[in-house]
């Protein structure tokens, strides 16, 4: 039971003064990933027609690793994102959406890292 | 918060049925959401069935005719019956709409009547729009302007200028689009919803408003704004075939504008 009134609830804590950041990323993101995702596709079509060691040098050269990690960034980065807003869309305690949300933003920096060092480390021979 | 099942209290049972009138030929079921809170029972749906032949030819003609001659107890609201106020909009089969403006003939089967979706009940149907309000008034829905207006004469706007409010200028506040739109159901607390948003966007596209910074500053907020995802149903259902997911956009772009582009 509270008395404040309407126009006080409405108003609450007032604007946080952010979001666009967010929404940007996740558009830019989404843009990249569209000739990422195609260039990405045919490379693997082409190579699994080669062997081990073709795979090993046409992601180890430059060119290739770059676009693969950028690859990684942008599709973790996005998946970050998105699954920030479906939590703020339907996890109404604010306990469970910040924990949602930590916890995604955690295992995408993971999942993340763990596949650009994978690229990185044959890319530098190892 | 999302909630895909009713509260025990709101599941709607089985109601009353209404005969047809003797001697009626031409007849039309209704069905209409029915809630008294001073009786402590479920919502129900009654069914009416009226005469056609005697009735006018929008829904808003039908619900009156039961109110004035055959169940006096049904509550709505309505006032200008003929799309200028806002006042009648209920979901008619499905859909958020104007009562006045819902012809009865666009309709095949029986017409069912709900009130405005996922807002509280004041009684049948007639939904509590304290916050919708609230949020309205929380946008400052004025003109905000340091430079005074010249004296004895009305603020100057070019035709062009008052091109940008069409489209806008017409929204009646009915808020069929807000209670159409999912966002606005599971955060509407805090999420102002596309008719807010409309009306925002009306005075920052305003020439003779000085005010668009702070305005903008007010709406970039996660809730407040980013929780619409252009799911459409605002347009869709909008009774004066006005775009307020477009309106949205255009704050959105503005934003952008502000800061990146």
């Amino acid at each position: 039971m509270s008395l404040r009134s309407p126009l006080g609830q409405a108003k609450g804590l007032g604007s946080a003064k952010e979001g666009l950041h967010h929404w940007w990323a996740q558009r830019v993101t989404a843009v990249a990933l569209i000739p990422l995702t195609i260039w990405f596709a045919f490379k693997v079509a082409i190579l699994s027609m080669g062997d081990y060691q073709t795979v090993l040098d046409c992601i180890g050269s430059p060119w290739s690793a770059a676009l693969i990690v950028s690859l990684i960034f942008a599709a973790f980065y996005h998946a970050a994102l998105g699954m920030q807003v479906i939590y703020e869309d339907y996890v109404g305690h604010k306990g469970a959406r910040i924990a949602a949300i930590m916890g995604t933003n955690l295992l995408m920096f993971l999942f993340g890292a763990a596949a650009i060092i994978a690229v990185v480390r044959i890319a530098l021979g190892g | 918060m999302a909630e895909f099942t009713l509260p025990k209290n709101s599941v709607i049972q089985e109601g009353k049925t209404y005969p047809a009138p003797e001697g009626a030929t031409n007849l039309q079921e209704v069905h209409v959401y029915r809630w008294d809170p001073d009786t402590g029972e479920n919502p129900r749906v009654d069914i009416y069935n009226i005469d056609l032949d005697t009735c006018g030819p929008m829904v808003l003609d039908a619900i009156i005719k039961i109110k004035d001659e055959v169940d006096p107890t049904l509550t709505f609201r309505r006032s200008c019956r003929e799309g200028i106020c806002g006042s009648c909009s209920m979901n008619i089969n499905g859909s958020n709409t104007l009562a006045c403006t819902k012809d009865i003939s666009d309709i095949e089967g029986p017409i069912k009547i709900y009130p405005l979706p996922h807002m509280p009940v004041v009684k049948d149907l007639v939904p509590d729009l304290t916050h919708f309000y609230a949020q309205y008034a929380s946008i400052k829905p004025w003109i905000q302007s340091t430079t005074p207006p010249p004296p004895d004469k009305e603020r100057l706007q070019s035709k062009e200028d008052r091109a940008q409010l069409d489209g806008l200028y017409e929204c009646i506040l009915c808020a069929c689009c807000s209670t159409s739109c999912p966002s606005y159901w599971w955060n509407g607390d805090r999420y102002l919803g596309p008719a807010i948003l409309l009306q925002a966007y009306r005075w920052l596209a305003d020439s003779r408003d000085e005010n668009a910074g702070e305005r903008l500053d007010e709406l970039e907020d996660p809730f407040k704004l980013y929780r619409c995802h252009t799911i459409m149903n605002c347009t869709e259902t909008c009774p004066k075939g006005l775009n307020p997911a477009k309106a949205i956009a255009e704050i959105k772009k503005l934003l952008v504008e502000r800061k990146i582009a």
